[in-house]
C-alpha cells in the first residue's frame, strides 16, 4: 500500500471511531450535556483532560519550537505542566465540591453578582475563541499536507466531525471521544519518537536518549553535539537560551497560571463524582500529559540534528522528497544567494519576513521568492511547525508511521476544539440565558439553546480557521495571559479568602484583563515594530506580562475589598462548604 | 439564587477549622517544592546546577526540560495520599 492510501485509511478509521462513540453516548439532559452527569471515572477523566489540553500546538508545534529555541523552550515544558499542580492543589477539588456546571457559575455565586458572572463569561469567550481559531488552522494544515485537499475543505471536514460529537453528545460525547483521541495521539507521538531516538542514540526511550551519546561513534552526547554543531553554524548553543532570566521566569509563570485558569480545563474536573476524585483526576491528567511533554524535548533535539544533517550543504537538486513537499506547501524555502545550488543553513534569516513565492523557478528548480534580502549567509527558511509532521519523513520511517502522525495531529486538534466549543456553548446557554437573562427557560429549551450555541460557535471557529485574521498566530499569548490575569485570581481568592467581596473581585478582574490586553495588543497589533526587549517593561515580553496582570488583579481586588462591605454571611458559609468535604455536595447535581 | 443558600452552618466547627489548617500547611509545603524545582532549579539556579550533569544532561537543563515535570507528578500523588489521611484524622472521609 502506498503511504497516501495508508493515511486515508488511518484518518478515516479514526474518524469513524469518534463518530461511533458520539452516537453511543448521546446527551439527554443539561447535566449530561454540561458535565456528563458528574459520573466520569477519575482515570477516564484524566485521559480526557490530557486530550482536551494537548492541542494542535502541543502535538504539532511544541517540539518544533523547542528544536529552534533550545533551553528557552523550557518555558512551554514547565509552564504547560506546572499548571496542573496548581489545579490539583489550589482549584479543582474546591470547584468540584462547589458542584455546578461552569466557571462563571462559581464566580457568579461566590461573588453574589450577575455582573461578576457576565465579566467571567466575557473573559471565557475571549480566551476560548483565541484558542480555537488555532485548532481549526491546525486541522487545515494537516489536511492540506497529508490528504492533499485544500486547507479550506480540510477545515470544513473538521467542523463537520466536531459538530457531530460536540452538538449531539455534549460533555458526555466529548469525554469518551477524547479518551479515544488521547490513545490515538499519544501512540502517534510516541512511535516515531521511539524510532528516532533509537536511530540517533541506540536507546529507544526518548527521555533517556536525549541524555545519551550519539550513536555515530564520536562518543559525544546528543546535547554536546547539538551545541557544537549549532555554534559552528553561528547559532547560540542549544543548552544556552537567548531570552533573559526575568522573561523566562515570567513566561513560565504566565503559562502555568494561565493553564490553571483555562475554563475548558477547569470544567473537566466538574465531571467527576467528588472533590477527592478531582484531585486524583488532576494527577492522572498530568501523568498522561507528561508522557508527551517529557518526550517533546527529545523529539525537538533529534529533529534539529537530523534536519541539519540532511539539509545543510546538500545540493538542492539532491534534496529529499519531504523537503520539496513542504516547499510546495509554502513552509520551506531555499534562497540560493551565492548561486552554488547548495543549501547553506546558518543562523539568521534567509530573507526578510515570511516567504512570498513567485511562480518562477530558480536555476536548481527551487521556488523563487520576492522577499527583500536579509543580512547573513543563511539560505534556508523553515517553518518551525513542520518539525513533528516532517520528522518521520526526515528520519525515513515507514509509511504507516507517517499515516499515524497525520491521524494523531487531527486527534489533538479536534479534541481541543470540541472541549473549547463546549465551554463556549454552556457559558451562553447556561450563564447568559438560564442564569442571567432568561431564567424562566425550560430544561429542554436550555438544552436546545446549548446545541444551537455550539453550532454557532463551530461556524465562527470554522470561519476563523478559513479566513484567519492576520494576527491569530500572534495572539495565542492572549489566551494564557488573559486567563492568568482575569479568571485565576478571582477563583483563587473565592476559595482562599472569605473577605474577598464582589466589588474587589470585579474591579480586580477588569483591571487585570484591561492591563494585560492593552500591553499585548500594543506590542502585537498596534506597534509590532516596538516589540523588542528594550521597550518592554522590566524586560518582560507580551507572552509573560500575564503575571504582572495577575499581581495587579490581586492588588486591586484586595485594595478595593478592604474599604467595601464584607460579603454576606451566607457567602462565608458557602466558602466553608467548599473548603471541607461534604457540604455543597447536597445542594446541586 | 439556589446555589449556596444552604442553612447548615459549616463555619464554626473546631474540627473543620483543624482540617482546613492541616490542608493549608500541606499546600504551603508542596507549593514551595513546586516553586523550587521549576523556578528555582530550572531557571534561577540553573547556571549553578549546570556544573553537574546527569548523563549527557547538564543538571539545570535537565530540571527545566525533564526533572521538574517528574516532581510535579510526585507532588500531586503525595497531595492525594496526604489529604486522604487528613480527611480520616478529622473524620471527614465518610460518604
Amino acid at each position: 500500500m502506498t503511504t497516501q492510501t495508508l493515511i486515508y485509511l488511518f484518518v478515516g478509521a479514526s474518524f469513524a471511531l469518534y463518530i461511533g462513540i458520539a452516537i453511543w453516548s448521546r446527551a439527554a439532559s443539561t447535566s449530561e450535556f454540561y458535565v456528563a452527569d458528574g459520573h466520569v471515572n477519575p482515570i477516564v477523566n484524566g485521559m480526557a483532560t490530557a486530550a482536551d489540553w494537548m492541542s494542535a500546538a502541543s502535538f504539532i508545534s511544541m517540539a518544533g519550537l523547542i528544536a529552534f529555541l533550545g533551553y528557552d523552550g523550557s518555558v512551554y515544558l514547565m509552564g504547560w505542566t506546572g499548571g496542573y499542580v496548581m489545579l490539583a492543589l489550589l482549584l479543582a477539588p474546591y470547584l468540584r465540591q462547589f458542584g455546578q456546571y461552569t466557571v462563571p457559575d462559581f464566580i457568579g455565586a461566590r461573588y453574589y453578582s450577575k455582573a461578576a458572572r457576565v465579566v467571567a463569561v466575557i473573559c471565557l469567550i475571549f480566551i476560548s475563541f483565541t484558542y480555537i481559531a488555532g485548532q481549526m488552522r491546525g486541522v487545515g494544515i494537516v489536511f492540506s499536507r497529508f490528504l492533499e485537499v485544500p486547507v479550506d475543505l480540510g477545515v470544513i471536514i473538521g467542523m463537520g466531525i466536531v459538530f457531530v460529537y460536540a452538538v449531539l453528545g455534549g460533555m458526555k460525547g466529548i469525554t469518551y471521544t477524547q479518551v479515544a483521541q488521547y490513545c490515538v495521539l499519544i501512540f502517534a507521538y510516541m512511535v516515531p519518537a521511539f524510532f528516532i531516538s533509537f536511530l540517533v542514540t541506540g536507546n529507544p526511550m526518548p527521555q533517556v536518549g536525549l541524555g545519551s551519546q550519539v550513536a555515530d561513534g564520536s562518543g559525544m552526547y546528543v546535547l554536546q553535539k547539538l551545541d557544537s554543531t549549532l555554534t559552528d553554524l553561528g547559532f547560540t548553543a542549544y543548552t544556552d537560551g537567548s531570552k533573559s532570566m526575568i522573561d523566562i521566569f515570567c513566561i513560565t509563570a504566565a503559562l502555568m497560571i494561565g493553564t490553571a485558569g483555562l475554563p475548558h480545563v477547569i470544567v473537566r474536573f466538574f465531571t467527576v463524582p467528588s472533590a477527592r476524585d478531582a484531585r486524583k483526576s488532576a494527577g492522572w491528567a498530568l501523568v498522561f500529559i507528561a508522557l508527551l511533554y517529557t518526550t517533546a524535548p527529545a523529539v525537538g533535539a533529534f529533529a534539529r540534528i537530523n534536519f541539519i544533517d540532511t539539509v545543510n550543504e546538500t545540493p538542492y537538486a539532491e534534496a529529499p522528497e519531504w523537503l520539496t513537499n513542504w516547499e510546495s506547501n509554502d513552509l520551506i524555502a531555499f534562497n540560493d544567494r551565492n548561486g552554488d545550488g547548495v543549501m547553506q543553513y546558518r543562523a539568521g534569516d534567509a530573507f526578510a519576513g515570511a516567504p512570498a513565492f513567485t511562480e518562477e523557478r530558480g536555476a536548481s528548480g527551487e521556488r523563487l521568492v520576492s522577499n527583500d534580502p536579509a543580512q547573513g549567509e543563511n539560505e534556508v527558511y523553515v517553518d518551525r511547525d513542520i518539525m513533528v509532521l516532517a520528522n518521520p519523513e526526515i528520519a525515513n520511517l515507514p509509511g504507516w508511521v507517517i499515516a499515524l502522525v497525520a491521524a494523531g495531529g487531527l486527534a489533538a486538534a479536534l479534541s481541543t476544539a470540541a472541549g473549547l466549543l463546549l465551554v463556549i456553548s454552556s457559558s451562553i446557554s447556561h450563564d447568559l440565558l438560564k442564569q442571567t437573562f432568561r431564567p424562566q427557560i425550560t430544561e429542554k429549551g436550555e438544552l436546545m439553546a446549548a446545541r444551537i450555541a455550539a453550532t454557532a460557535a463551530i461556524l465562527v471557529a470554522g470561519y476563523l480557521g478559513i479566513y484567519p485574521p492576520g494576527f491569530v498566530a500572534q495572539v495565542v499569548a492572549f489566551a494564557f495571559g488573559l486567563a492568568a490575569a482575569s479568571l485565576f485570581p478571582a477563583i483563587f481568592m473565592g476559595i482562599f479568602s472569605k473577605r474577598m467581596n464582589k466589588h474587589g473581585a470585579i474591579a480586580g478582574m477588569l483591571s487585570g484583563l484591561a492591563f494585560t490586553f492593552l500591553y499585548i495588543a500594543y506590542f502585537k497589533l498596534w506597534n509590532p515594530d516596538a516589540n523588542v526587549a528594550a521597550n518592554w517593561w522590566f524586560g518582560i515580553s507580551p507572552e509573560g506580562i500575564g503575571v504582572i496582570g495577575m499581581l495587579l488583579n490581586f492588588a486591586v481586588a484586595i485594595g478595593v475589598a478592604s474599604f467595601t462591605k464584607s460579603p454576606p454571611l451566607e457567602i462565608r458559609r458557602l466558602v466553608d462548604s467548599i473548603r471541607v468535604p461534604r457540604g455543597a455536595r447536597d445542594t446541586q447535581i | 439564587m439556589a446555589e449556596g443558600a444552604n442553612d447548615k452552618d459549616y463555619a464554626t466547627g473546631e474540627n473543620e477549622r483543624g482540617y482546613w489548617r492541616a490542608n493549608i500547611r500541606l499546600l504551603v509545603t508542596l507549593m514551595s517544592i513546586w516553586f523550587l524545582v521549576s523556578f528555582g532549579a530550572g531557571i534561577l539556579f540553573r547556571d549553578f546546577l549546570d556544573q553537574w550533569s546527569l548523563g549527557g544532561y547538564p543538571l539545570g537543563f535537565w530540571f527545566a526540560q525533564q526533572g521538574s515535570i517528574y516532581v510535579f507528578i510526585a507532588l500531586i500523588v503525595i497531595y492525594v495520599r496526604q489529604m486522604r489521611k487528613i480527611e480520616k484524622r478529622f473524620g471527614l472521609d465518610g460518604e
